[in-house]
């Protein structure tokens, strides 16, 4: 490892340093379109069981954004990358926090609301 | 490591409090990262909304009704394939290649706008069938989710114009090439929403 390289950090993003850019963007793209048609084909498929298609369409949309990161971005957890991977790690936990936490209030606030119907039968 | 050590392999180590400044390259980019990052927390947001309100259909028209998937499909294969133009770019502001650079992100731009040109077909199309966003929570929340991206494209698109005149006139100098490293990153992170766009929107419609 050289040391120098460790001491500045890098910017996210392609490096001059890399040997392989074309490469990594051309494994990318290919990983990208299997996973998009797979998505594509189980959102249409009847041979995968229905209830279990919502999990499997996450799935596929979570290691689709995770190639993107790795081949496109080319973010990873090398030493030289510690402030941007720790940055990624912060923003997944802010939006994860952001959108289970708001989808978890909201089913609670639903679940223990009287219904429209109801309201309206109390106020006549 | 000894100093002894360090005489014999030639490597000094020098302490994280003594090694000064990183580069403007590197903090320019990592500056831009985080706000980056800060827009993902606002389509969090958005997302968070869609996915709450996405049964309030009001009696109107619901997901399910309303999207084309042979559209999406087309709209994420353009999206995708100006993602790796955009990465060829990138590396052609590496190698200071000006024909190299117009060639893949005028491919970029076109391909953008073929986005682009789609989703407001999308849009105008369902406005016309009654389906606008002011019909039902469903239709506002879509609207907004999904013309935020839109808006990101078109400022996108807008810089790409901005940045293929600088490097025009300018040339390939660190600043230009920074904008273009920064641009790259924007493009990308897009195609990155767009992902959960079109998985929780699109194709999991009820």
């Amino acid at each position: 490892m050289d040391m120098q390289v460790e001491a500045e950090g890098r910017a996210p993003g392609v490096d001059p340093r890399d040997r392989h850019g074309a490469r990594s963007y051309l494994i990318g793209l290919a990983y990208a379109v299997t996973l998009t048609l797979a998505s594509f084909w189980a959102a249409s498929t009847s041979l995968v069981y229905a209830p279990a298609v919502p999990v499997l369409l996450a799935t596929l949309a979570v290691a689709q954004m995770g190639v993107h990161v790795a081949f496109f971005l080319h973010i990873s957890s090398a030493p030289d990358q510690a402030n941007n991977f720790l940055a990624l790690a912060f923003g997944v936990f802010v939006t994860a926090l952001i959108v289970f936490g708001s989808l978890m209030i909201m089913a609670n606030l639903d679940h223990h609301m009287m219904s429209m119907d109801e309201l309206m039968r109390m106020q006549r | 490591m000894s100093a002894g050590e360090e005489v014999l392999t030639g490597v000094s180590v020098v302490p994280l409090s003594l090694r000064g400044p990183a580069p403007v390259r590197v903090v320019a980019g990592f500056g831009f990262w985080l706000f980056l990052l800060s827009d993902i927390i606002i389509f969090a947001a958005l997302f968070a909304a869609y996915a709450v309100l996405s049964g309030s259909t009001a009696g109107g028209p619901s997901a399910a009704e309303l999207f084309d998937k042979r559209h999406v499909f087309l709209e994420t294969l353009c999206l995708l394939a100006s993602s790796v133009t955009c990465g060829f770019g990138t590396l052609a502001v590496y190698r200071s290649d000006a024909r190299a650079l117009l060639l893949w992100m005028g491919m970029t731009f076109l391909l953008g706008v073929c986005f682009l040109t789609m989703e407001g077909r999308e849009f105008a199309s369902m406005v016309a069938a009654g389906a606008g966003p002011s019909h039902s929570a469903f239709l506002s929340a879509f609207f907004t989710l999904v013309g935020t991206h839109g808006l990101h494209v078109s400022l996108g698109l807008l810089w790409l114009i901005v940045m293929l005149l600088q490097v025009t006139t300018l040339g390939f100098r660190p600043m230009v090439a920074r904008r273009f490293f920064c641009f790259g990153l924007f493009w990308h992170a897009l195609d990155i929403v767009w992902i959960g766009v079109f998985t929780i929107v699109y194709l999991g419609a009820k």
